[in-house]
This record gives structure tokens, sequence and C-alpha cells, in this order.
């Protein structure tokens, strides 16, 4: 039965630090994650007695739609009481696609405990790893739900032995990813035991659940509820073992609270100096300290506008506020401090340190923001900077059918982007075409079906997808010379490919162009096998993984052009001499260079084509490829129909990377070149009766077949309208 | 067999060509002109095509840079490329002669006024007390290469000749004032006082041109003077010959007590 608050009463409650816990579910897909949230919100409750009598007022449907509307919510707060006391769980939304790469890490981002969703049936499957991996990463504790074990006892007859023993095995199996995966100092502490109450088993889908130390406390076995369920008794089991207690029991005994979670997850999570008065407060998670806010999602209310939830690191957030957006570089005021709870928003005057907060009145932020005062602008260190860590790698064109749609198309597409900052949306400036960008055939698939949903069905024609490829190199070579066109400045420069660890380095945020030049340095040479001398020379890294490194010593001029050689290798990577797509994984470095002593012969319609010349001339030499993006597949499908899967991942370039039996099911991972996935869907689904499901995600770049390689340029340079014959390096090399 | 011919056009206008210039350019198969090195106040192109008997084609710097088709067609014809002021100082064309030679096109030259010889005269300073020049870049092209030149001449008590940037082809060019400003910017980012706003300074505008306009003072005095149209350049001149302090009086208007400061006593 839901409990009834007062505004101030809840407000009292989330100043108490001690008694907040701020968690959320980490799943495969289909394993039970929406149907555990939503028995936890029918459970527990935080509603307060005003909303509690308009929701009696509310007819099924209204309450329906209100809640399938707390699916989109970015976080519900509940309360649960346990020995006495009240405690806030704010449960934070995260994405049930991993599709979503960045949505992953900024929920993960605002949760310190983690209930890592896993079906019985199933067991541990690669989602789980991938999901618990990625948690583990941003230090949030993982707890284990084991779910759907009716199935277990109802469909596949179980003894209550083999039951406990599948259990068992999923156990181990959890733990030896924490071995595997959680910083040192953690694997013990975070491997989980059934008999401290650090497991729940239950059935999402009959709401009923329970750990060994409830079942104990009952004078209970473990049998005794399997033969209450073989009994049918599954009454008996909601009123006696409510999911909801088991797991909220689990998360308030075993997830820490903010005082205790900030200060080892801050280190971690936030890469600023930690000895400074804001990385202080952050880490003894100070109501009175410079308030800071982490913004996990950005969701756009028809009424109330965007709505924007993070978590408050430090201090404390009151309407009214004026708040400053490191990324946005803009100020807003909050119009209003409120919090979901259940499918409500309730306002509150204002929201402390440790917990979630949603606050309207904020234009122009994204998820991924970092709020503070505007006082302390430039002395916070944000948490995320503009940058994701994929582009977009599928791209197509979108116009209304009827142009009185266009505005409709327009807002819904704004409002996407808003809230899902993966998906890019923009305008061809010659064309006047919108066109939208995302990462992989099945995300754009999920926006169009979106849009469709948010337009009321407005008919759109789409052209067909455009794949993103990338350039890049197989040798390392050089010196190559470029020569200004007036010849009177020479720039020599090697070209070689960046090591697997230097690009993890740069697609993890590790190391980005704005940190200490030291410091990146010590880390490329520890972890990369970089030169000191050569890492300390970096002069920028680009956001398509590329490094441009000044190895020359105390040449003249250099500091003076330094901007436009810059500038020229940005341009350079940004459209490659193949195809124009953008260059992957090279690393420039300047040998040597010959500057005019003489600004005026010397600027950038000297220096920019020098550049080119040389790193194009380096780059077509060294054996150029093209990297296609590859997608990953998993996919759970009956026995019978893998034939048919297998035929279709085989005429798809596809490999299969693992097959797995249980019981009837395959479970099977494959990696399919995203070029070839644009109606596999369809085929899939007509394939299989409809019976399989599956995921997908980006996996890799990985280069086109050296038999495909021609063509596939050419395809490319013709739909730009460039030449047919990419160039040579002869082309950039002048007299 | 073909040949090259270098005409130089000298400072102002068509009239600046040397008879020898003109000769060449009439028995031309081909005449081109760039006009992207310096900009010729008074030049006409009507004019310069009635006084040589021809067409000319105006030629822009990507043309002469690349210079391929230019050296293709001097290699079977005879082509003049007519270059505002001395064809190989300031604006250089050197490359693109040691290539023709290289190719074994036979290369001739017509030298003329560059604002390298004038401007020294313009003012009454002597030519052999020069240190090194300089141009001053747009922002955009930042460089302090002309400080530290100043800077070194200055110490020498040499007197320095500051070309002021100019890009034709999108009709920017620097004035003295400008130039001024962006000298004091970079004695403010350096604080070597190697300038002041009381540093005595020449500026010059449409050297060689019936117009020209000379005029010295305090650096803060020109800066806010109006020199007109371009192209500009800026004389800061080192210890001064008392010879060079009557031309000064006289040619650009100087302050008599300002010159008395900077002679050179020793
Ligand atoms: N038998 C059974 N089915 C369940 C249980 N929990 C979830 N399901 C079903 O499993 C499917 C996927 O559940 P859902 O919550 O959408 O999974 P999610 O993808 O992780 O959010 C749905 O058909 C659910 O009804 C459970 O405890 N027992
Ligand atoms: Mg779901």
């Amino acid at each position: 039965m839901p409990k009834y608050k007062q505004t101030e009463e809840i407000v009292k409650l989330m100043s108490n630090k001690l008694n907040v816990r701020n968690i959320g579910t980490l799943a495969h897909v289909d394993h039970g994650k929406t149907t555990l949230s939503d028995s936890l919100l029918a459970g527990a409750g935080l509603i307060s007695q005003k909303i509690a009598a308009q929701a009696l007022a509310l007819d099924y449907v209204e309450i329906e739609q209100l809640r399938q509307m707390t699916v989109k919510a970015a976080n519900v707060s509940l309360l649960h009481e346990r020995n006495g006391q009240n405690y806030v769980i704010n449960l934070v939304d995260t994405p049930g696609h991993v599709d979503f790469t960045g949505h992953v890490t900024r929920s993960l981002r605002v949760m310190d405990g983690g209930i890592c969703v896993v079906d019985s049936v199933e067991g541990v499957m690669t989602q789980t790893e991938t999901v618990l991996r990625q948690g583990m990463d941003e230090r949030v504790r993982p707890l284990l739900y084991i779910n759907k074990i009716d199935r277990l006892i109802k469909e596949l007859r179980l003894t209550p032995q083999e039951v406990q023993e599948r259990l068992l095995k999923i156990i181990r199996d959890f733990n030896s990813l924490i071995e595997t995966y959680a910083d040192p100092e953690f694997k013990e502490k975070w491997k989980v035991n059934p008999n401290k109450g650090q497991v729940a088993f239950g059935s999402a889908l009959h709401k009923w659940g329970f750990t060994l130390p409830i079942i104990a406390s009952k004078g209970m076995k473990f049998s005794d509820i399997v033969d209450a369920y073989n009994k049918g008794d599954i009454e008996r089991l909601q009123k006696e073992f409510p999911l909801h207690v088991a797991i909220l029991d689990m998360v308030v005994d075993h997830v820490p609270n903010p005082v205790e979670a900030q200060k080892y997850r801050i280190p971690k999570i936030w890469k600023g100096d930690i000895s400074s008065p804001i990385g202080q407060a952050m880490l003894n998670c100070d109501e009175n300290g410079p308030l800071v806010i982490c913004v996990n999602k950005v969701i756009v209310d028809p009424h109330a506008g965007p709505v924007v939830t993070g978590r408050v690191f430090s201090g404390t957030v009151h309407e009214g506020d004026i708040l400053y957006g490191l990324m946005a570089k803009t100020e807003g005021r909050v119009q209003q401090v409120s919090l979901y709870m259940g499918p409500y928003r309730e306002i509150t005057p204002s929201i402390s340190a440790g917990n979630i907060v949603a606050l309207l009145g904020m234009e122009n932020i994204r998820a991924g923001e970092t709020l503070v005062r505007t006082q302390d602008k430039d002395k916070m260190y944000p948490f995320e900077k503009m940058k994701y860590i994929s582009d977009p790698v599928v791209t197509m064109a979108i116009e209304p059918k009827y142009s009185r749609d266009l505005p409709k198309l327009i807002d819904a597409l704004h409002k996407m982007a808003i809230e899902d900052p993966t998906l890019s949306i923009k305008i061809n400036q010659e064309t006047g075409e919108y066109l939208i960008a995302g990462m992989g055939s099945l995300h754009l698939e999920i926006a169009l079906w979106d849009l469709n949903q948010r337009t009321g069905g407005i008919e759109i024609t789409t052209t067909p997808p455009i794949v993103v490829y990338r350039e890049s190199l197989t040798k390392a070579l050089g010196p190559f010379e470029g020569k200004s066109p007036n010849k009177h400045n020479r720039l020599y420069v090697t070209v070689e490919p960046l090591n697997e660890k230097t690009m993890e380095l740069i697609q993890q945020g590790v190391i980005h162009e704005d940190m200490d030049p030291r410091e990146r340095a010590k880390i490329l040479r520890e972890q990369a096998g970089w030169d000191t001398d050569v890492a300390r020379g970096i002069w920028a890294i680009d956001s398509y993984v590329n490094i441009l490194v000044d190895a020359t010593k105390g040449l003249q001029y250099m500091r003076e052009i330094k901007d436009t050689v810059i500038q020229a290798f940005r341009l350079n990577v940004a459209e490659g001499p193949l195809a124009r797509e953008p260059i992957r994984g090279l690393l420039v470095k300047i040998v040597d260079a010959n500057v005019h002593e003489d600004p005026a012969h010397r600027g950038p319609a000297q220096i920019m084509p020098a550049m080119r010349d040389a790193m194009f001339q380096g780059f077509l030499s060294a054996n150029p490829i093209l990297l296609e993006p590859i997608m990953k597949l998993d996919m759970k499908v009956p026995q019978d129909f893998l034939g048919s899967v297998t035929r279709i991942i085989a005429g798809k370039r596809g490999k299969i990377i693992s097959l797995e039996q249980i019981d009837q099911t395959m479970h099977l991972v494959a990696e399919i070149p995203v070029a070839e996935t644009f109606d596999l869907s369809d085929q899939l689904r007509s394939a299989t009766a409809g019976k399989a499901f599956w995921g997908t995600e980006f996996a890799r770049w990985s280069p086109v077949p050296s038999s495909m390689l021609a063509e596939t340029i050419r395809k490319i340079r013709e739909r730009k309208g460039l030449p047919p014959e990419p160039p040579k390096p002869e082309d950039f090399m002048s007299m | 067999m073909g040949s090259l011919s270098f005409i130089g056009l000298g400072l102002s206008d068509e009239k600046g060509m040397s008879l020898y210039g003109l000769e060449l350019a009439r028995a031309a198969d081909i005449v081109l002109l760039e006009t992207y090195t310096n900009v010729m106040p008074s030049l006409n192109i009507q004019s310069l095509e009635a006084l040589i008997s021809k067409e000319v084609r105006r030629v822009n710097r990507q043309f002469i840079e690349d210079g391929n088709s230019l050296l293709r067609d001097a290699s079977e014809r005879d082509v003049a490329l007519l270059v505002p002021g001395d064809p190989f100082v300031a604006t250089t064309h050197i490359e693109l002669r040691v290539r023709a030679e290289r190719m074994g096109i036979p290369v001739r030259v017509a030298n003329a006024p560059s604002i390298i010889s004038v401007a020294p005269g313009v003012v009454g300073l002597q030519n052999y007390k020069f240190g090194r020049s300089a141009t001053i870049t747009f922002p955009d092209n930042y460089s302090e290469v002309p400080y530290d030149t100043l800077s070194q001449n200055r110490k020498a008590g040499l007197h320095t000749l500051l070309f002021l940037d100019l890009r034709a082809e999108e009709g920017r060019y620097m004035s003295v004032p400008e130039g001024i400003s962006l000298l004091m910017q970079m004695e403010s980012r350096r604080h070597e006082g190697v300038i002041s706003p009381g540093t005595l300074m020449i500026g010059i505008a449409r050297a060689g041109s019936p117009d020209q306009l000379v005029r010295g003072g305090r650096a803060e005095e020109l800066a806010s003077l109006d020199f007109g149209p371009p192209p500009h350049s800026l004389i800061v001149p080192g210890r001064l010959h008392f010879m060079e302090a009557e031309a000064l009086e006289v040619l650009a208007k100087v302050d008599r007590s300002l010159l008395s400061k900077n002679i050179d006593r020793s």
C-alpha cells in the first residue's frame, strides 16, 4: 500500500542523506527490467496526500497513460520503510536499449547501486556482462536480482534442488564477472552473498520475491517457496513476500548512502582536482557546499517544456536559482524544483546534495551537462565535455509527404535530439533536407517509430540510409614534404597508425586535448608505449581519433604557425583524400620545417596547403584503407529457426561470434557490417515468424574487405559528386 | 622557342615601367598582369593595353604560384609577366624564375622602383642605415616578428621599414594607424620597452605616386591620422644623422624638438 507524505516531510527526508539511496537497473533486454520497475512503482510509494486524492479521481485509462509516461521519466523517487525508519530511494531510469551508449554512462554516473536483473532461465548474457562492466567502471555497486523464477518451476519443471543449483550457477557467474571487472579494492567487497541478503529472487511478473534472510525470518526454507508456487498459491506469495520489499530491503542494506558513495565514486567519475574546494564538497556530499548538478537526462514534457533531471553532488538547489551550464556556456533560471513520484511531479522549494532532482525552466541544457552557480563556472571541471564516444554511423534524409506537416516534423525532431544526444539532426544547406543520423539502422528505425508516435502518424518519406565510413592507414611512412604554394615554406611530416591502446584512451576520454600535457604524456608513456618527448609534443587530439605531434626541436616560427597547422590538420582529418570521409587512427608528426621569416609569406593560404599536401601524400602512400562500422547482434532464437537465421547472417557478410544453447533457445552473438543491416529486422522477423528477440549495438570499425574496397570508394565518391577515382600521392606533390 | 620576361611596373601606374620593359611587353605573344602582391593606386589597364598595343590578361595568385600553365606557354611563346614594384624585391617571383631557368627558358628582367628603394628616399633617410624589414600582419595571422625585428634594429641604432599587410584578393589593406596599434599591442604583451606612444615614426601612403603622403611624428599622433587609400607603410627611424633630421623636418613635417631627441651625437 502506498504511503502518503506531505511535501515538507519529503524534503526533510531527502535532506537526511544517510537515508537516501540512488539506484537503477542493469539488465539484458527482456530479462525483466521494465516489469521490475513497474512492480517497484506499484508497491512502494512516495505520494503526497494531495496527489493521492487526484489519483483517486482518475479513471483507469488516464492512470494507464500516466504510467506509460512514467516509463519515460528520468527518475522516480520511492519511499521505503525498514526497521522503523523511512528511506528515499531514487530509481534512475537506465536506457532499455544498448545502442545509446552515451545514455548508459550518464545514468550510471548518478546512481550508487545497480540492481542487475538476470532471467533465471537464460542466465548471465553478453549484455549483462556489458552493463555490469559499464556499471563498475562508474563504481556503481551491483546487486543481483534473479527474475522469472516462476519459469524454472512451471515451464522447466525443475525440482527445488535443480532450481537451487541453477541459481547458484548464476550467482557464481555473476561473481566471476565482478572478479574480472571490478577495481581491485572492490573485487571482494562487491561479490554478492545470498546469505547476507545481497541477492534477491522472484517473479516480477507475479510481483513476489525474497532474499534468504527474509525467508529465514519467517521460519521458512527455499523449498517452501517452490512448494507454494507449485500449489498455485500466488496470492499468498504476493502478500507474504512482496517483491518490492525484497528489492528495497536489499537496496537499503547494501547500496551505500550518498555520503559514503561519493567518497570513493567522485575520484573515479570526475576528472577535476579533488583537493579543490568544489572537489572536497562533492567528496563530502556537502549540502552547504558550492552547487554541482550533473544532468543525466532531459525530456520534453508536452506541458512543462524541458525537464532537466540530474544528481545534486554538492550544495542545495532552490527555486529561482540562476544556474550556469558548462557545456552550453549559458545561464538559466530554475523555475521549479521538483521530483517525480510515480507518474506525478511534486514541486518542492529545494533539494539538497545526494539526491536526484528534476528542474523546470532550463532551456538549452542537454544530457551530460554540468550545472553550477555562475560564480563557480571557472572553478568547476565539467563531468563531460561536448563530445560523444561514438559518432553516428548511419544517416538518412527525411521529409514530410505533405509540406503542411513540416512544422510538426521539425518540432518532434527537435525534441528527440534533446532527449537523445546520440541522435543527430542536421539540415543539408544545399537541399534544405533534414538529415537524421544515429548509431545503427535499428537506432534510426526506433527513431522513426518514435517520430511517428509523437507526430500522431504524419506521413514521411525517407531516403535509403547511408553508412558513414572512416579512412585509415596501415603503414608508418615518411617524412613527406609539403610546400606552400609560394614555395617559401616547407613542412615535413611522418604518418603512422595510432596503436589500439592510444585510440582507446582517447575514446574513453582518459586523454584529451585540454588536459595537462605532462600528465597526458605520463599516461601515454605508461599505458600506450609512447616516447615521453613525442607525447609532450602533442598539438591536437581530434574527435575522430587522430593525433598531431610537433616533433621538431627549437625551430624558428613554429609557434607562430601552430594555430594554422592545427586548423589544417583538423580539416584534413575531417575529410580524407580517399572519399572525403573522416580519417580515423592517424598519427601525424611534424619532423622538420622551413618557415619563412616574414609572416606575410606564411599566412593560412600558404601553410594550409603545405600541411594538406604533406599529410595526404603520406596518407595515400601508407596503404590507405576504408573502415566500415560493424554492428553486434545479440539474439535469442528458438532452435528450429537457427538455420534460417545463420543463413541470413552469412548472406550479409556476418560472422557468428558465439552460439550457446539454453534449453530450446539458442543464444547467438554475431557481427554484421552496418552497410548490410538495412533490411535485417524485416528479414529476421519473417524468417523466425516473429519468435526471435534481439538487440544491436555498435561494435567497432573494421576494414572494408580488399575485394570491395575500390568499388566502395567509387560509390561514395559518385554519391558525393566527386570524380570516381581517388587521388594519388603524386597529386599532392608540388615541384 | 619561347621566353619569359619579368617586367616591373613600379609603384604608381603604368608609366613606372622602363622603356626596356615596354619593348619586351610589346614584343611578347602573351602579356600577363598580376596584381595580388601589391596595389598600384593609379594603374589603368586600358592605358596599359593602349601603351603596349596588346590585350593584358590579369592572373591570380593561384595561377602564378602553380606556374605550370605559365611555364608551358613560355616554353613555346614569348610571355611577359607584369608585376607591381620590382619583380624580385619584396614581392619575390624568384621561384618562378628558377623553374624557368631550369627548363631552359630564356629569362629577361626589366627592373623598376620598389618600395624598398623608394621609401628611404621619400623621407630622406639614408639607405645604408636601415636594418632588416618585416611585415606587420593582420591578427588572424598574428606574428611578433616585426616586434623582434624592431627591437634588434633599434638596439643597433638602425632604421626599420615595416610593410603593412595587404590581401588584394580580399580587398583588405592595413592602414598606418592599424599598424601602429598592432605594434602597441605587441609592446603591451612583451613589455620590452621597444616602443612607446612617444616614439618617432613615419607613415607613408602611396609612395612613389603623385599623391603620396608622408607624415612623421609621435606614434600616438600618427595613430589618429587618416592616410587615405592604400598602400601604406611605416618607418621607425633609429639614430639620426643631422642631415637625416633636417630632411625629416622638411619632408615629413616632424617637429624639431622630437627630432632632437633622436639625433646621434656620438
Ligand atoms: N514468466 C515471467 N515473465 C516475466 C517476468 N518478468 C518479466 N517477464 C516477461 O518478460 C518479458 C520482458 O520483460 P520486460 O520487463 O519488458 O524486460 P526488459 O526488456 O528487461 O525491460 C515480458 O514479456 C514480461 O512479461 C517474470 O518474472 N516471469
Ligand atoms: Mg523494457
